[in-house]
């Protein structure tokens, strides 16, 4: 401390420190590589002897699995990315607003099955779960915009970043209170739906199958919104530049509803991805695969939309393969257990080796800086 | 410059001073203390000698002497003091609630001792961790008048409780630690967290884990098993306990894994399971996990005809409920009471009939009978030895121990209850029972017991 | 302007949905068996009966806006008051009653909202059925609100009077326990026999402590900040040390007069104190936002576990405390490098994602089964002993002497992060955390300042996991979880992000009452809601007052410039004309 009192030797030792992050940064990727490879190789060696590895088929599970989560977290990592490009700091609460849609459509679907729909008429009541799925988290995601961030909107970018962990703990807490703790479950889908089929002679459970149909179908219809239609421009247009929209003559505060809107309804549809592929709920599912699906919109590149669909893939994927492929050849035990270390490993080696996201970020000037 | 930092300097001196002064004369303020029940509050161990020659001298008259432990002193018209801890808040409510309700129905049971109520002021919670049983059993020890405390809930709460509890000279009887870290290893060696004071009537871990071996080694003649914990260290205790026994019997544990909670998609860890080809799964966890994990096993091949084994965790309705839950077996305390009557001649169908009467539903968790004998054992310990002298009631701290560890074939709606040397005074029955087609509930599930051990 | 009716409207509307659901979330009777005022009040309908005023208050508050002239509350005041409460009233009436209609007629709305229980309804109506419990609740929300409003027609030292006066006899009753083991016998004249303020004792605490306020408040006499604000640097030296000494002295003596209950909990907050100052030179002073701070805190607990204990898995060299002490400072040192190397250079909010990354990192290490033969896995590290003193082992049997022992810490703390703050680092902490680029144009060495700021932050917050392992006598991963790096954040945003005083005031106020996440706070009946409340004052603090209870001063004068500059714009007469409304969003 005693140092820094002066300039000169300050200055020296802040270069000094510079070139030792960049040193260590480099450390890091020359480690990351050196296992990444070695467990790679261990994995290949040890599945062609027969000592270990996985079977074809094994890993292809593991492969669709992994696909299947990474929809749900792409279409999750959709709403992170938009209100990034837009208002420029990070919905923590966007995981709540996706519970919020998953919980309360549990007892719609509870009804349904009570009724008998569920059995007799499978893809009407699902349509109805969706669609409620999606009014209630566009609801929530509006309702936490009007309340909590609009008051915020030029106030220094942690500031509302800080505010939306609030709202999360409350959200969820709320839910808590109201719904209890206990955890429910979605009826079972139908017999036809979860069997295994073959499509283009890879082997994959319907149930799978149908998430990642939705998740492509959603994000195509997400596309197209944003590049057809008015309010999409309007939507590109403010995350460029707020003021300048704003001069056109577009209403940017019923364009950031839009987005939370938009996003609160991507949030909807990866509730019904939950509702066929987990189908247990409780207070605190929109936590760890919001986080995930935070990770996920940063390791795609923020405030591309592509990118955090790519990014939400990857990271499933590389949850559900890095364990088995790279860390149990290598020795590791209870590789399962060690799954979220993994995603956020990922994380930082992403942006270790490229600090905008794999597929690069999209933001305006001023939130590039 | 140099003025600023002297007087700094001077400011920590003499902060530090104050303290040291504090912290030094400690000691000999509160062994000063002319209080029969210093023993109870204070007792780091070095000093345990000279507090206890304190009581003598304050009751000069009294017959009662205290022994090395103190004693409590229960004037007329007061009541005697017990406490329930246990986890009542948050999702593992659902075990401590029907633990403390257990205990609320064996006082109104048992009656006044020697005319004087039993009270559990307010109930306390472990918040099934270490640091909340530290500060709750903090909180206990500070009342002196407390002879014992039916808790914790959880192992881990336990841990960081029974020092102080033990160290107070009280007891505590938990109804549902299972670690085997808190007793013993069922060999006659007790494991370093024993305390003297602590006892419980739940099962220790090593007798649930044997018993679920023995099951599927010799009854059902696998030799292949996997196990799967999920990081509670319940489970991961339940887990190591049943795959050293299996292996001591010779068969294998292919994989020991575990998943964490908040997991959603079990594919992988399936995965690395089926790669040891086991012919049985135990898998002792709680919702939703456990729920997962048997939705998704169909989906991984090589895994259709494995037996799946879990424990009391998921012997919950919420679980049950799931289709596919129906041929998953479960471990548990042997719920099979029948016609087993405790001291006061309550039987689990009596029980079961006052909770739903008092509070509308029926136990959450299985441990509410364990927890009722947990708390008649307390309470006929203590009208075992309380001595009335005049107007006051003396409960001697030392003798409550002492009749706790000399408890033999006491009737429990449980079983027959012995306290071996450490504190597991358990009946020690699990039972295994299996999930037919068309059953939901845990009440249903229970009945159908395909193994007890021991038989 | 008048009365703006549709703003009491919509406050009364809002008024109604938070009864209803307070009710719903079961937070009602949870308090319902702690009384505040014995007999007549208890927690349970304190839950409910602040909303009403409290929101009528804020629905006619005036503005206060230079260059505006605020109009004098008057009798339309009151009226708007009585629709807030009408309003709410109602709400809340209609949902009772909807409530017990579906119960009776065997609805099967618990298997929904299970907390909506017969017991609830009871509470709610008082006891005395249905028809004249509602009516009850209906004319009290009126009065009540109509009340809250007119706090506005009083002078300012009444008004401040009667608010301080409630607060004081809710402080005296929830602060039961502390009181009764510093008063002992004599605290049965204020308490009742089964808990609770005696009315008599409340009415007197009121009186006595609204008059109190009110004559300081009417005196006018400048506030104790101002006043030090004025005096000469040479002056203000000397208070500030006869301050920290008296302080030191109180805190060095009250413990000596409390009992165990009161020192745990002390003990708990001085943990809380530590990381939360730890946390404040990472966030408050260089503006980074760490999510991840648990990491420092688990290193620090694990550490100590790892060298002290002989139940250590692998490596149990079984060290004094104080021997391990400087080595876990040097392992925090380390793991602040190794977070704060690679994230030093991005973003800020990529920041707080990876930061929360590493913490769940090294809290799921320590959990494995992987590395259990080194820290034990899921069944933890047990068997740590106490910290050697002159008089013997200090371990959490101890509470008194823990508190010492962690307030020794505090104060170290105290006296690093206040000097830290006006050095030369500490001034380029702040610049950064104005404008990175500015300061970095400046000649600030970014990089050596963040890596700074994160391993002072780690090493304080390896203390407070060092002393937490020798207190608690074990470790389990469970203890580190997420939502602890969460709560430190809060406690140093509700206290005053940046300035000091407010960092320990926040922990006081917060882990005192509220509780940690795994320590419970001085009202076990919080417990379940202990989160809840977190998120809520999270989010209202940053709404109403960004810069915390105790703010410094920079970090105010950060937040509030633009409406700085809007004062100034409209004492200068340009914004003559323009709507409040708008104004006001």
């Amino acid at each position: 401390m005693a140092t820094l009192d002066q300039p000169q030797i300050s200055r020296s030792r802040g270069r000094f420190a510079g070139q030792w992050v960049d040193g260590f940064v480099m450390l890091i990727r020359i480690v990351a590589v050196v296992i990444i490879t070695w467990g790679l190789v261990q994995f290949i060696v040890q599945s062609a002897s027969g000592t270990g590895g996985l079977t074809g088929p094994a890993f292809r599970d593991l492969l669709v699995a992994g696909l299947a989560q990474g929809a749900m977290y792409g279409l999750l990592a959709l709403g992170y990315s938009m209100v990034y490009g837009v208002l420029g700091f990070i919905n923590f609460a966007h995981g709540e607003v996706f519970m919020a849609g998953t919980v309360i459509s549990f007892f719609i679907s509870n009804a349904l099955f009570n009724a008998g729909w569920w059995e007799e008429a499978f893809l009407l009541s699902l349509l109805i779960v969706l669609l409620s799925s999606m009014i209630i988290s566009t609801l929530t995601a509006v309702i936490i915009e009007r309340v909590a961030y609009r008051p915020l909107r030029n106030a220094p970018r942690l500031i509302p970043l800080i505010t939306s962990i609030g709202v999360s703990f409350f959200l969820q807490n709320a839910f808590f209170g109201l719904f209890g703790p206990a955890v429910k479950s979605y009826p079972r889908p139908p017999e036809w739906l979860t069997s295994r089929r073959t499509i283009l002679g890879f082997e994959i459970e319907g149930t799978k199958l149908l998430v990642i149909v939705i998740a492509i179908v959603a994000s195509i219809g997400l596309y197209l919104f944003i590049t057809r239609t008015k309010t999409g421009k309007a939507m590109r247009a403010v995350a460029e530049d707020k003021e300048i929209a704003a001069l056109m003559g577009i209403n940017v505060d019923r364009t950031i509803v839009t987005t939370f809107a938009v996003g609160g309804a991507m949030a909807g549809v990866a509730g019904l991805s939950w509702a066929i592929l987990f189908r247990g709920v409780s207070f605190i599912t929109g936590f760890i695969p919001g986080i995930k699906a935070f990770t996920a919109a940063v390791v795609g590149g923020i405030g591309n939309l592509a990118g955090a669909m790519g990014g939400g893939v990857f990271l499933g994927l590389a949850e559900s393969v890095a364990p088995l492929v790279i860390l149990e050849p290598l020795g590791v035990t209870g590789v399962s257990q060690l799954k979220d270390a993994v995603a956020f490993a990922v994380l930082v080696l992403v942006l270790i080796f490229r600090p905008t996201g794999l597929f690069g970020e999209r933001l305006s000037a001023r939130d590039r800086v | 410059m140099p003025r600023r930092k002297t007087l700094h300097l001077i400011a920590i001196i003499s902060a530090f001073a104050l303290i040291l002064a504090a912290c030094g004369s400690d000691s000999t303020e509160t062994t000063d203390a002319p209080d029969e029940t210093t023993a109870a509050t204070e007792a780091p161990t070095t000093e345990a000698p000279a507090t206890t020659e304190a009581p003598p001298e304050t009751e000069p008259e009294a017959m009662f002497e205290p022994g090395p432990l103190g004693a409590v002193e229960v004037g007329p018209g007061e009541d005697i003091q017990i406490r329930s801890l246990q986890a009542i808040s948050g999702d593992v409510a659902t075990l401590g609630i029907p633990n403390q309700r257990g205990t609320e129905l064996a006082i109104a049971d048992f009656g006044a001792i020697e005319g004087r109520n039993v009270s559990i002021g307010t109930p306390l919670d472990d918040l099934c961790s270490a640091d909340g049983g530290q500060a709750a059993a903090q909180t206990i020890v500070a009342d002196e008048d407390v002879v014992g405390v039916i808790g914790t809930s959880c192992s881990g709460a336990a841990t960081a409780a029974s020092p102080l509890i033990s160290a107070a000279g009280m007891v505590m009887i938990s109804p549902s630690n299972t670690s085997p870290a808190l007793t013993s290893d069922l060999a006659g060696n007790a494991n370093p967290d024993y305390n003297p004071g602590y006892y419980r009537t739940a099962h220790n871990d090593l007798f649930q884990g044997r018993a679920v071996a023995t099951y599927l080694y010799e009854e059902l003649g696998l030799r292949n098993a996997a196990a799967i914990h999920d990081g509670d260290p319940y489970t991961n205790g339940l887990a190591q306990a049943f795959a050293d026994a299996f292996e001591e019997f010779g068969g294998e544990i292919s994989v020991f894994t575990a998943v964490n909670k908040g997991d959603t998609d079990m594919v992988p860890v399936l995965t690395e399971v089926a790669a040891g080809e086991p012919e049985a799964i135990f898998f002792p966890i709680f919702m939703p996990e456990g729920g997962f994990i048997v939705q998704q096993v169909g989906g991984v091949q090589g895994l259709e005809d494995t037996l799946l084994v879990s424990a009391d965790g998921t012997l919950a309705d919420n679980f049950l409920v799931l289709p596919e839950s129906v041929g998953v077996i479960h471990s548990g305390p042997d719920l099979q009471f029948g016609e087993n009557k405790s001291a006061l001649g309550t039987s689990a169908e009596d029980f079961l009939a006052a909770y739903e009467a008092a509070y509308g539903e029926a136990p959450s968790a299985p441990f509410w009978a364990h927890s009722y004998d947990a708390t008649v054992m307390l309470l006929t310990a203590i009208s075992e030895v309380a001595v009335v002298e005049g107007d006051t009631m003396y409960i001697d701290r030392q003798a409550v121990r002492d009749a706790l560890n000399s408890l033999a074939d006491f009737d429990g709606i449980t079983g027959s209850l012995t306290c071996d040397d450490f504190g597991d005074c358990g009946s020690q029955r699990i039972s295994i029972v299996d999930h037919l087609e068309g059953e939901t509930t845990a009440a249903e599930v229970g009945q159908n017991v395909i193994f007890t051990f021991p038989n | 302007m008048s009365v703006d009716w549709s703003r009491a409207r919509f406050y009364g509307i809002n008024a109604g949905i938070t009864l209803a659901f307070i009710c719903a979330i079961g937070m009602v009777e949870a308090f319902d068996s702690r009384s505040v005022i014995n007999p007549g009040l208890t927690l349970g309908i304190v839950a409910l009966i602040w909303v009403p005023p409290l929101l009528a208050y804020l629905a006619t508050r005036r503005k206060a806006l230079e260059g505006f002239e605020a109009e004098p509350a008057g009798a339309q005041d009151l009226g708007a008051g009585a629709l807030v409460g009408a309003i709410s009233g109602l709400i809340l009436v209609v949902f009772v009653w909807g409530v017990d209609a579906l119960l009776e007629a065997g609805v099967a709305i618990r298997d929904v909202f299970p907390r909506l229980s017969p017991a609830m309804i009871e509470i709610v109506t008082f006891g005395r059925g249905l028809g004249a419990g509602l009516t009850i609740l209906f004319v009290g929300c009126v009065v009540l609100a109509t009340a809250g409003a007119a706090l506005h027609l009083l002078s300012r030292p009444v008004r401040r009077g009667i608010e301080f006066g409630l607060l004081y006899v809710l402080a005296f009753s929830l602060l039961e326990p502390v009181v009764t083991d510093i008063l002992e016998d004599n605290a049965d004249a204020l308490y009742a026999r089964t808990g609770g303020l005696k009315p008599s004792a409340a009415a007197v605490i009121f009186l006595l402590t609204g008059a109190i306020t009110a004559w300081t408040t009417h005196r006018d006499a400048p506030s104790i900040r101002t006043r030090y604000g004025r005096m000469d640097l040479d002056v203000q030296r000397r208070v500030t040390i006869a301050g920290v000494i008296i302080s030191v002295a109180l805190f060095g003596i009250l413990p000596r007069f409390l009992g165990g209950i009161m020192n745990e909990l002390l003990a708990n907050i001085g943990l809380f104190v530590l990381m939360a100052l730890g946390l404040n030179v990472v966030i408050g002073l260089a503006g980074i936002l760490d999510l991840g701070y648990v990491a420092f805190f688990a290193v620090g607990a694990y550490g100590t576990a790892v060298l002290t204990s002989p139940g250590s898995p692998a490596f149990s060299p079984e060290l004094s405390w104080w021997v391990a002490l400087p080595i876990v400072i040097i392992l925090a040192t380390l793991a602040g490098l190794v977070v704060g190397t690679p994230v030093i250079r991005m973003r800020g909010d990529y920041l707080a994602i990876v930061t929360l990354g590493f913490g769940e990192i090294v809290r799921i290490l320590f959990l494995s089964d992987w590395l259990s033969s080194s820290f034990g896995g899921s069944q933890g590290i047990r068997q740590i002993p106490g910290i050697e003193w002159f008089t013997g082992e200090i371990k959490g049997v101890d509470p008194e002497r823990i508190f010492y022992m962690v307030a020794i810490f505090v104060l170290v703390a105290v006296y690093v992060s206040w000097r830290l703050q006006y050095s030369r680092i500490g001034r380029s902490w702040m610049a950064m955390r104005e404008d990175e680029t500015v300061a970095e144009a400046m000649g600030i060495n970014t990089v050596t300042a963040k890596l700074l700021a994160f391993i002072i932050g780690a090493i304080l917050a390896s203390w407070g996991g060092a002393i937490f392992a020798a207190k608690v006598g074990s470790v389990f991963p469970n203890s580190f979880e997420l939502l602890v790096s969460i709560i430190v954040l809060v406690v140093v945003i509700v206290g005053g992000m940046g300035n000091i005083p407010g960092v320990i005031l926040g922990a006081a106020l917060l882990i005192g009452v509220l509780g940690g996440p795994t320590q419970p706070g001085l009202l076990q009946e919080f417990q379940e809601y202990k989160l809840l409340i977190y998120g809520a004052l999270l989010v209202v603090v940053m709404l109403v007052r960004p810069e915390g209870l105790l703010p410094s001063t920079y970090r105010s004068r950060e937040l509030h410039h633009e409406e700085m500059d809007q004062d100034a714009w409209l004492k200068a007469g340009v914004g003559a004309g323009i709507d409040e409304e708008e104004l006001a969003t």
